[in-house]
């Protein structure tokens, strides 16, 4: 086997400028939960069919077990660990899923709530057919997925409300 | 982490061809998404990869000044989908890649990973087969230009030389200018799945709509590649819009296409299905194209 | 002050929603941290015996640790069920496996293990290792498995049967002769599908002070730690299970899949700790499936609608190994006489190994095969006998009043009319059957009905018991402990108001201890058989008012109050004559630890055997567009109604009622392992090929409950969990039939399916 080969990473993640040598092997998901201990980030299938390990990256949702740790060189990461308050209040998706019972074992819960948040940030209004292919990237097998469609949903609307008073 | 044996990162179109001239045995990686998976799955264990995946220039659509729709080859399928140009002339390409997988896979997925990786189901290439599509490629000969159907050589085998790169798709005026076209991905699942058989139609009708001057029709998984069906083709043009052309425009397409049993799906199978979705691709593409079907 | 035992009945939050939401919750591999890797080398052969493995090559990889092989391994033959343990040897789970096999009778059965520095070179080291194979003949299918001179996967099994039982009431063969009868017949086939859950199976074992600490996603903490024990032949006090928060199970964690082969590969390199992680593909199969069961019943009716004889054959596809074995098909028979009483009938199940992935148990435990089959039946007689569907069943279903002479179940109210009434209301299903009745053209809709059959427990097929910890804090909140595990469904939650409501104390001075580690948690046999609730609730109960009864107690002494007319309300002492408070829990707690005279820490402990068991029915109505042309069948609406009585939690009651439904759909209409015929090798093993439903393949899931106390529970609660998943199916198929007149026998549901038989019958 040849020598390891590393490479120095620098990038974004969760709004703080991170620096780190990783191995040109690992995928975003080795460097995010063994380098920075976000293990909101979680593994289901590694061949990017399940979506549990999705992570928003420059506005953006991706797999991060089928993308390569150097290709996070100069990118803006987003996990869920992020979305939470500088006091630990939770984000209105983030209650949202607790209110309309979206959680059952909480496995595919980050990844569902990380693509939420890239819908709601559009700042757009979608049906709730458009919004399940927009979560259609995630697999669950608790909830039969009828009440991450109802927090996602509701959540959407209340922002959409407070941004037309606004 | 991935059993590679080394990755080599170009930052541009020379230094990918340079690498590749470097390390023959090398792989292209572009969004990953088939290459990574095949990787963890032991079939290119231990290869070495080059990384296309950092050279922007390859990304966006942009319009030719005569007319040519270039794609750049790492465009994602998301970004093809929301582009203007594309929404405005060749909408069904756009259609077409927003069934591939999830959102999260037309995040990373590219329409050159989705041409080069020679498969016959990839939701991009019916459409692209139906559109005479062209395929730039850059090596170091400097550039050439293929017609996409040339460009498939066999089931997983595209006519990519020694250290070529695809830069980009081209669609040419004269291909999309006065057509309307569909595609119809049949799948077992609604998202998240490859296609059964995916089957793209697009038509040009006469001026007063009567008629059909011309109409293209390709498939997914009828064949080891992506295919066109001639025939049907061939029957369609100067046909006026009935029932009776619908159905033997649908029933043209066995004498081309050539299916195959698989675990995925029989023979028999597809072969019904590619009927179907012909007459149904083709339904749609004449009413896009302003047409109206009589008994 | 809220009203004594409000908590109960109220939609409150899952206890754990937050930490879930927030990405803290810890899994196990989220504790795991840096450890060795291990990973097992599969065979490529479905049956046949491993003559040599040459590990010289895969030895030289940098990295690699230690390989072992099947002739390495320990024989102590185990059972993996999660099943209680008898200690009756004739009721003891079929004891077949070994951690790694010579004898390999699955493509995937395991044959060697890597422990390796990392996941790469271990993957590197199964590439490299060479193994030598005798091949033998194999067999997929089950009846095809039971014939004579069909290769043989265990000597002590002739013809491959697993286990035979029968039920004989009455005379089949002399009522079936009555004249005037109608003859029904068919045959049915379910697939082998799998669970899916979004975490992979997953372990990790270490040594501590000479004993081996295993940490697992398991269902069944307490029967890990006597399998490994099993496995190893050690002790089962050397070795202690750790079960954290669980990414999902649905049955296939109620099995010991390869915790010891972790712990033994841990004490091969000196006790450091060792990950064993299964690949999604692994997953699929080599942990457990469901039972594929095939079924052949013939009905005897009378032109009046009423059955004078019935009889049926089930054939359960085992798999190479036990598991959970005959009790799947046994449960699914045990259905047949009591769902639909009639006063002769012959049935026979058959439980038979073949070289496939080993069946377990699977969320509904027989039921939802047993349901497609005699459902889609039902719709058959109602057809041949030209009554309506919904008619058929209000007249044949279990009446009021049916006891059950072996279990002792008695259905106390008519739960199966309610609740099919509900859904009829829902769906408009009698305009839409009318609606439907007669169509043509290459669009057709239809509505079909289907009921299920439920038990809750295990009781009296294997013991139940549960056992329960409260220990009271300074500040009145109380920590719970019990054996039953949360796994996703929500069960802490439920807990958490069983125990504010018995002990008189808001909910969130109740803190359940999700983490069960067999050293401190008190011996229960984990989640299974929809249990949690009803089983869990005794042990509770009962260790709450014993803990009450201690603080009260107390209270005397602090208060001088005879312990009879005092109560504690929402935290506070109270004297119930006059509703006075006369100190807070907290006082209390304060006293009792800190008191110079009498210092007393307050706890309870209890265990309680459960000695009955308790029906629970419901029943799925769906809508379907069929597109006969692409063959494919389309689910409009759908809609699930339960009695599983009393409601702990509505809202994640109508939760865990959406999941069954889901994996249900699945069931109907697309999910399906694949064996390649001439090889046995897996062919979908993977979440891409496999077609669990996505986000856009549902339409709104409606879920309803009608609310009987069940007056054999000391909550009022029995099964939920399972139960959704179990008529889905069958509903399905019926509404296809009801659209286009077509019987579809063989699940799924998919078009190859539908065009194979839209086929035969000349629609395409």
């Amino acid at each position: 086997m040849a020598d390891k080969q590393y490479k120095l990473v620098t990038c974004t993640i969760n709004g703080v400028r991170r620096q780190t040598m990783v191995d040109v092997r690992a995928s975003l998901t080795d460097m995010l939960r063994n380098d920075y201990q976000l293990t909101s980030v979680k593994k289901g299938c590694e061949v990017g069919e399940c979506g549990a390990c999705n992570v928003i990256i420059d506005g953006e949702c991706y797999n991060s077990c089928i993308y390569l740790a150097v290709w996070a060189e100069g990118k803006n990461i987003r996990t869920l660990e992020s979305l939470m308050g500088p006091s630990g209040e939770l984000s209105d998706i983030q209650q949202a899923f607790i209110d309309e019972t979206a959680v059952q074992c909480g496995f595919c819960t980050p990844g569902f709530i990380m693509s939420a948040v890239e819908i709601l940030e559009s700042g757009k209004e979608y049906s709730r057919d458009e919004l399940r292919k927009l979560l259609s990237g995630h697999l669950c097998r608790c909830t039969g997925y009828e009440n991450i469609l109802n927090a996602v949903e509701k959540t959407m609307k209340k922002r959409l409300a407070m941004n037309h008073e606004v | 982490m991935y059993d590679m044996k080394a990755l080599y990162e170009a930052e541009s179109v020379s230094e990918a061809i340079q690498l590749l001239q470097e390390h023959p045995e090398a792989q292209i990686i572009a969004g990953g998404s088939d290459v990574l998976v095949q990787m963890r799955e032991g079939k290119r264990a231990g290869a070495e990869l080059v990384s296309i995946y950092m050279i922007d220039a390859l990304r966006g659509i942009t319009m030719e000044d005569d007319g040519t729709i270039r794609i750049g080859s790492l465009t994602s399928f998301s970004h093809i989908t929301k582009d203007p140009i594309i929404q405005k002339y060749i909408n069904v390409l756009g259609e077409a890649v927003d069934m591939v997988g999830g959102p999260q896979i037309r995040n990373i997925g590219t329409i050159g990973g989705n041409t080069c990786n020679g498969v016959t189901s990839a939701d991009s290439a019916s459409t692209l087969h139906a559109w005479d599509a062209i395929v730039e490629l850059t090596g170091p000969e400097g550039v050439r230009r293929t017609p996409i159907k040339d460009f498939y050589i066999r089931a997983g085998k595209v006519d990519l030389k020694p250290a070529e790169i695809e830069t980009a798709i081209l669609i040419p005026k004269a291909a999309y200018e006065g057509y309307h076209g569909h595609y119809i991905k049949y799948a077992m699942r609604n998202a998240m799945d490859i296609a059964t058989l995916g089957c793209s139609v697009n038509v040009k009708l006469t001026e007063n709509k009567e008629r059909i001057e011309d109409a293209r029709i390709a498939y997914g998984v009828a064949g080891p590649v992506p295919m066109r069906a001639p025939h049907a083709e061939e029957y369609a043009r100067g046909k006026a819009l009935t029932e009776e052309t619908i159905d033997i425009f649908s029933k043209s397409v066995l004498e081309d296409i050539n299916p195959r049993d698989s675990w995925r799906a029989s023979k028999a199978f597809r072969e019904h299905i590619s009927q179907v979705l012909a007459g149904r691709a083709l339904r749609e593409s004449i009413r896009l194209a302003g047409g109206e079907i009589h008994g | 002050m809220e009203e004594k035992g409000s908590v109960l009945g109220k939609s409150v939050k899952r206890v754990d929603a937050h930490d879930k939401v927030c990405g803290i919750t810890k899994y196990t591999d989220d504790l795991c941290g840096k450890s060795l890797v291990a990973r097992v080398l599969h065979s490529t052969i479905a049956h046949g015996r491993v003559l040599s493995i040459d590990c010289s090559e895969a030895e030289k990889i940098p990295g690699v640790v230690k390989i072992v092989t099947c002739f390495d391994a320990p024989k102590n033959y185990f059972p993996t069920a999660g099943h209680p343990w008898s200690t009756d040897p004739a009721h003891q789970d079929v004891a077949d496996r070994l951690m790694l096999n010579e004898h390999v009778r699955l493509y995937g059965d395991d044959v060697a293990a890597v422990v390796a520095e990392d996941e790469v070179a271990a993957a590197q080291a199964l590439r490299a290792i060479h193994v030598e194979y005798e091949e033998y003949p194999f067999v997929l299918d089950v009846q095809k498995a039971m014939e004579d001179g069909a290769p043989q996967l265990h000597e002590a099994f002739p013809n491959n049967i697993l286990k035979h039982t029968s039920i004989r009431n009455g005379n089949y063969e002399e009522a079936c002769k009555e004249p005037g009868l109608i003859k029904v017949e068919g045959w049915y086939d379910t697939p082998t599908v799998q669970h899916c859950h979004i975490e992979n199976f997953i372990c990790y074992a270490e040594m501590d002070k000479g004993r081996i600490v295993v940490t697992a996603s398991t269902q069944i903490p307490h029967i890990v730690r006597r399998v490994v024990g099993q496995a190893l032949g050690i002790p089962w006090g050397k070795v202690r299970v750790i079960k954290p928060y669980i990414g999902g199970g649905f049955g296939n964690k109620q099995d010991v899949l390869y915790e010891p082969l972790c712990a033994w590969l841990c004490t091969l390199v000196g006790g450091r700790r060792v990950k064993l992680d299964c690949t999604r593909e692994e997953t699929f199969v080599c942990n457990r499936v469901r039972h594929a069961i095939r079924g052949h019943i013939i009905s005897w009716v009378r032109p009046d609608g009423t059955y004078a004889a019935r009889k049926l054959e089930l054939f359960s596809n085992q798999g190479a190994y036990a598991s959970h074995g005959h009790s799947i098909a046994a449960k699914g028979m045990g259905a047949f006489p009591q769902m639909y009483p009639c006063p002769n009938v012959d049935a026979d199940s058959y439980t038979v190994f073949t070289n496939r992935p080993a069946a377990g148990a699977m969320r509904g435990y027989g039921i939802p095969q047993a349901m497609f089959l005699f459902e889609s039946h039902t719709d058959d007689v109602a057809k041949a006998i030209g009554m309506s569907p919904l008619e058929f069943r209000q007249k044949n279903l279990m009446p009021v009043g049916f006891t059950d002479a072996f279990s002792k179940n008695v259905l106390y109210t008519d739960s199966y009319n309610q609740c099919i009434d509900k859904a009829r209301v829902y769906m408009d299903y009698d305009r839409k059957y009318k609606e439907y009745a007669q169509q043509e053209g290459p669009i057709r809709r239809g509505i079909g009905l289907a009921a299920f059959w439920y038990n809750t427990a295990v009781w009296p097929i294997s013991l139940e018991s549960s056992s329960c910890r409260m220990v009271l804090n300074q500040d009145g909140s109380v920590q719970v402990q019990v054996g039953e595990t949360e796994i996703g469904q929500g069960a802490d939650t439920t807990f958490t108001q069983m125990t504010a409501d018995t002990l008189g104390i808001p909910l969130e001075n109740v803190h359940v201890i999700s983490c069960q580690d067999t050293d401190v948690t008190p011996f229960g046999t984990g989640a299974y058989a929809s249990r949690q609730t009803y089983v869990a609730g005794f042990s509770i109960h009962q260790t709450a008012l014993l803990l009450k009864e201690r603080i009260l107690d107390y209270a005397h002494e602090l208060t001088r109050m005879p312990t009879a007319i005092l109560d504690i309300v929402d935290g506070m002492i109270v004297r119930k004559t006059d509703l006075q408070v006369q100190m807070s829990l907290e006082e209390l707690a304060m006293e009792a630890l800190y008191s110079l005279s009498h210092s007393e820490h307050l706890t309870a402990e209890s265990t309680y055997q459960i000695k009955s068991n308790a029906y629970s029915f419901g029943c799925t109505i769906a809508e379907v567009e069929v597109d006969i042309p692409a063959c494919r069948a389309t689910l409009l609406n759908v809609i699930n109604v339960h009695d599983c009585g009393r409601l702990i939690n509505p809202a994640l009651a109508e939760a865990q009622v959406h999941g069954g439904m889901s994996m249900g759909i699945g069931y109907g209409l697309s999910e399906q392992l694949l064996f390649d015929e001439k090889t046995g090798r897996p062919l979908n093993n993977n979440l891409l090929d496999y077609k669990l439903s996505t986000f856009m393949d549902h339409p709104h899931l409606e879920a309803e409950f009608v609310e009987n106390y069940e007056p054999t529970s000391v909550y009022g609660t029995k099964a939920l969990g399972e139960p959704p998943v179990c008529s889905v199916a069958p509903a399905i198929r019926n509404a296809i039939l009801q659209a286009t007149g077509v019987a579809v026998n063989e699940l799924p549901l998919n078009p190859h399916n539908l065009f194979r038989r839209f086929h035969e019958e000349g629609l395409v």
